[in-house]
């Protein structure tokens, strides 16, 4: 047990004097309020000559005081219960929850169990569609790869995509790239690149990135001031970013105080309390928490990843967008992080993470996510399993290499126009090409740097690139960013949980509220989209298996009159089902069936038994198979075989579903399992009880890789079956 | 762009229909056509509020004073704000400089963030 990955993971003693504690620790304040005169003079029981700068900006700007009497007097199950109860209207929780204090709202939030934060997520979710988010980067900040990776993202239906760098000097350089490439794999994908702040917004107001998402919240003062900010020139940073018409969220999670540590001896979900209530007195119209960075520090003590959820539901209950972590990898086992994403998950979020690594895990500059490339499979999947919109959707692989193709292309064109960089065919060729970073030549890195240099000296704008994009005859994609310019004019996308469909509609808390109020209510996936959830590559139907069989048909085996009574005692009778050599010529394992039959036969030579193929298209029973087969052999001994493989061996005096041998896991029997049965069925034709063979052993999920093809391909046999039909004779 | 108001305006007053590709590549549209106006900060500032936000709402309404200003202002004003960036009489004079800028509400912000750094010894 010891060996099982879970055990990699490091978990914590819970803590409160270093802050390892989710919910509640011993020294969180007791929740309280005093206003004078309009002004909060006293804040979880702090004097306001006491606060602090996080308290002071809350204090200021974050609670509505004319609703905060009523809100702070309310019971915490009180409030608590009006969260998940689907007949209180999300509103009348926003309109309370404007008015409590961090401690209060942490407080309630920690009652709520698993199934209610489901519920609650489920109703309190600002945007009524669910969406999500990316992650675009790589080792060497390889522009043609960030853009065929872009293009790829885009069309499996992220709306975000988020980049960041190795290495900070390239970060113009990644959001051109990555831009583009998002425009040439779906119109309206936001592109955001994480870097410093100034840096950031720079990138902003340049145009070359749509929104912003690393700008830093902390719970503590001495954190927020260590990481070179205070609530007021953050909130100024969020002014800055709406005066250009750039969306924008700030991050917080649990942990990071705790890894700084700074915690305070509080618990994480009061300290991620003050953070989101520091984000709505700013004015940012949404949160990334649930972790993030320290997601990994929550999930060490005890209830922490419920305290993930908790923080996200209480980034809703504050009527914000919520980015729903899910990024960081929480864990080395494929079980933890696949229960740690789950919840949120099913009740659907903003973002459901903020961060699915879309590139390989060594190319995620973030570190690995919860989710990667390798898991895209998987997750579409679960959207099938459970019927919902996880954001994601199946991508035609062809589609995928001309999407990759053209975003390399257009990179190329662009940064050969502007003189940052010439690239060869070789190296589109392998950019487009390439699974990850690792795949490509080791390039020049000094001219990305340059690359980059060059586009933050020289000035250019997203506009310049726009044009250059239409004079290198990338006219589609030029359009399609100069929209995504245009979008910032509007400002539509400045209101919380905005987001832009392929055909540049905004969805937004405005545009597209939530207005879930119990079963039957709120988002229900539109006939298209269901249809895109359902149908993921690897779904087959009985048609898809008709024609996978009919590559197969030879004609070897050819019927040859009805068949007759044995009299010879060695005379074993082969029996086979209605559709063998008919539309089903391979077995469940990959063995032709003619070669099966050829092994039956054999070993019945072996043992000096003759034989004869009868065809049964009466029935498709293997028990009735072989029990007929058995009555018209000479020695009483017949063998039954469906055409998926299944096999046994009867006798003519046995009960139908009686046999003496039996091969049930037709998917593992090899031809020298046949080659056995037809030894033993010769042994019982001559009166030996020779010793069974055995079902070879497997601990594969052998149900769950055939049984679709086993009903196909019984509705394939039942489709040859004709009741009273006489058995045929064939011959091999 | 589908779905754009007709009536809508850039910061230039030019309509936003009327930036197209073809205008973009003859180096007819300018940065400020391309930039949203104050006007239509208000405008979301009132949805915000409809909405049950008035903190976004507010932060709209100090980007609509902004809007107003370079991208190198915005930067410098930022920059004094973060911690030990300023003195106490820096920022009265960031304050009084926003103020004649006819940015009231910004520069309200950084009076509050000045008395607040003073007392936590956030001021350079």
């Amino acid at each position: 047990m010891d060996a099982q990955r879970v055990n990699l993971d490091g978990f914590a003693v819970e803590n409160p004097e270093l802050g390892l504690v989710a919910l509640a620790s011993p020294y969180d304040p007791e929740p309280g309020l005093v206003v004078e005169d309009g002004v909060v003079v006293e804040m979880d029981g702090v004097r306001a000559d006491e606060f602090d700068s996080v308290d002071a900006f809350i204090a200021a700007h974050g609670l509505d005081l004319a609703v905060a009497a009523e809100a702070m007097a309310l019971p915490d199950v009180a409030l608590a219960r009006m969260m998940v109860d689907p007949g209180v209207p999300r509103a009348e929780v926003v309109r309370l929850c404007a008015g409590t204090t961090p401690a209060k709202l942490a407080r309630v939030l920690a009652m709520l169990r698993p199934a209610e934060l489901v519920m609650a997520m489920t109703k309190l979710r600002a945007r009524r569609t669910p969406s999500n988010q990316a992650h675009v980067t790589n080792r060497l900040d390889d522009p043609l790869l960030l853009a065929a990776d872009a293009a790829t993202a885009a069309a499996f239906g992220f709306r975000e995509l988020e980049t960041t760098v190795p290495v900070l000097a390239d970060a113009p350089s990644n959001a051109v790239a990555v831009s583009i490439g998002a425009a040439v794999g779906s119109p309206g994908v936001l592109v955001q690149c994480s870097v410093e702040e100034a840096l950031e917004l720079e990138l902003g107001l340049r145009g070359f990135v749509s929104y912003a998402e690393t700008v830093s919240l902390y719970g503590t003062e001495q954190v927020f001031t260590d990481g070179d900010d205070t609530p007021w020139s953050k909130a100024f940073l969020t002014g800055a970013y709406a005066s250009r018409g750039i969306k924008m969220r700030v991050s917080s999670g649990a942990g990071a105080e705790v890894l700084m540590g700074g915690a305070e001896r509080r618990s994480m979900l009061y300290l991620e309390s003050r953070c989101v209530s520091l984000a709505r007195a700013m004015g940012a119209q949404g949160v990334q928490n649930g972790g993030i960075d320290g997601a990994s520090v929550a999930g060490a003590v005890p209830r922490g990843v419920r305290e993930l959820m908790a923080e996200n539901v209480m980034v809703m209950a504050r009527n914000l967008e919520s980015c729903s972590g899910n990024d960081a990898l929480m864990s080395e086992s494929d079980v933890r992080r696949t229960s740690r994403t789950l919840p949120i998950f099913l009740a659907g979020s903003d973002f459901v993470c903020s961060g699915f690594g879309s590139i390989q895990r060594y190319d995620n500059m973030f570190g690995p996510s919860n989710w990667n490339a390798e898991d895209v499979d998987d997750y579409l999947a679960m959207q099938r399993d459970w019927g919902v919109d996880g954001g994601l959707r199946t991508a035609d692989p062809a589609d995928i290499a001309a999407l990759r193709e053209r975003a390399a292309q257009a990179v190329r064109a662009v940064y050969e126009w502007f003189g940052l960089a010439d690239f060869t065919d070789e190296q589109v060729a392998a950019a487009v090409d390439a699974a990850g970073s690792k795949d490509l030549a080791p390039g020049d890195p000094v001219a990305v740097t340059h690359a980059a240099r060059t586009i933050r000296e020289t000035g250019l704008t997203m506009a310049d690139v726009v044009t250059a994009l239409y004079e290198t005859g990338f006219e589609p994609e030029a359009e399609r960013l100069l929209d995504m310019l245009k979008v910032r004019v509007a400002g539509d996308c400045l209101q919380t949980a905005a987001i832009l469909t392929p055909d540049m509609r905004v969805l937004s808390l405005v545009t597209d509220p939530n207005d879930y109020s119990g079963p039957g209510t709120g988002y229900e996936p539109s006939p298209e989209r269901q249809a895109e959830i359902d149908a993921i590559r690897q779904q087959r139907s009985v048609e898809d298996l008709r024609r996978e069989q009919a590559a197969h048909a030879r004609d070897a085996l050819r019927p040859a009159g009805p068949a007759t009574q044995g009299g010879d005692p060695r005379e074993v009778v082969i029996g086979v089902s209605p559709a063998t050599g008919r539309d089903i010529w391979v077995t469940l394992s990959g063995l032709p069936v003619v070669d099966v039959l050829r092994e039956l036969l054999a070993g019945l030579e072996e043992e000096g038994c003759t034989a004869r193929i009868i065809r049964f298209c009466d029935t498709i029973d293997l028990g009735m198979i072989g029990l007929s087969a058995a009555r018209l052999a000479g020695s009483g001994i017949g063998i039954g075989l469906q055409a998926k493989g299944t096999a046994l061996i009867h006798r003519r005096d046995l009960a139908p579903l009686a046999n003496l041998e039996l091969y049930s896991i037709a998917p593992v029997l090899s031809a020298a399992d046949y080659r056995l049965m037809g030894v033993n069925a010769g042994r019982h034709a001559k009166g030996g009880a020779p010793e069974p063979a055995r079902n070879p052993y497997t601990d594969e999920a052998i149900e769950a890789r055939y049984h679709t093809k086993v009903v196909s391909l019984v509705a394939i046999e039942r489709a040859h079956c004709r009741p009273g039909a006489l058995p045929e004779e064939l011959v091999l | 762009m589908t779905g754009a108001d007709p009536r809508l305006r850039a910061y230039s007053g030019r309509p936003v229909e009327a930036v197209t590709l073809e205008a973009v590549r003859r180096g007819e549209v300018s940065a400020d056509d391309l930039r949203i106006s104050p006007e239509t900060l208000e405008a979301q500032a009132v949805a915000s509020e409809r909405h049950g936000n008035p903190q976004l709402a507010a932060n709209l309404r100090r980007a609509a004073e902004l809007a107003r200003i370079s991208d190198e202002d915005v930067m410098r004003v930022y920059e004094a704000l973060r911690p030990r960036r300023a003195t106490a009489g820096e920022l009265s004079a960031l304050a009084r400089w926003l103020e004649e800028r006819g940015c009231p509400r910004n520069a309200a912000l950084v009076r509050q963030a000045r008395d607040v750094y003073v007392r936590r010894g956030l001021t350079r």
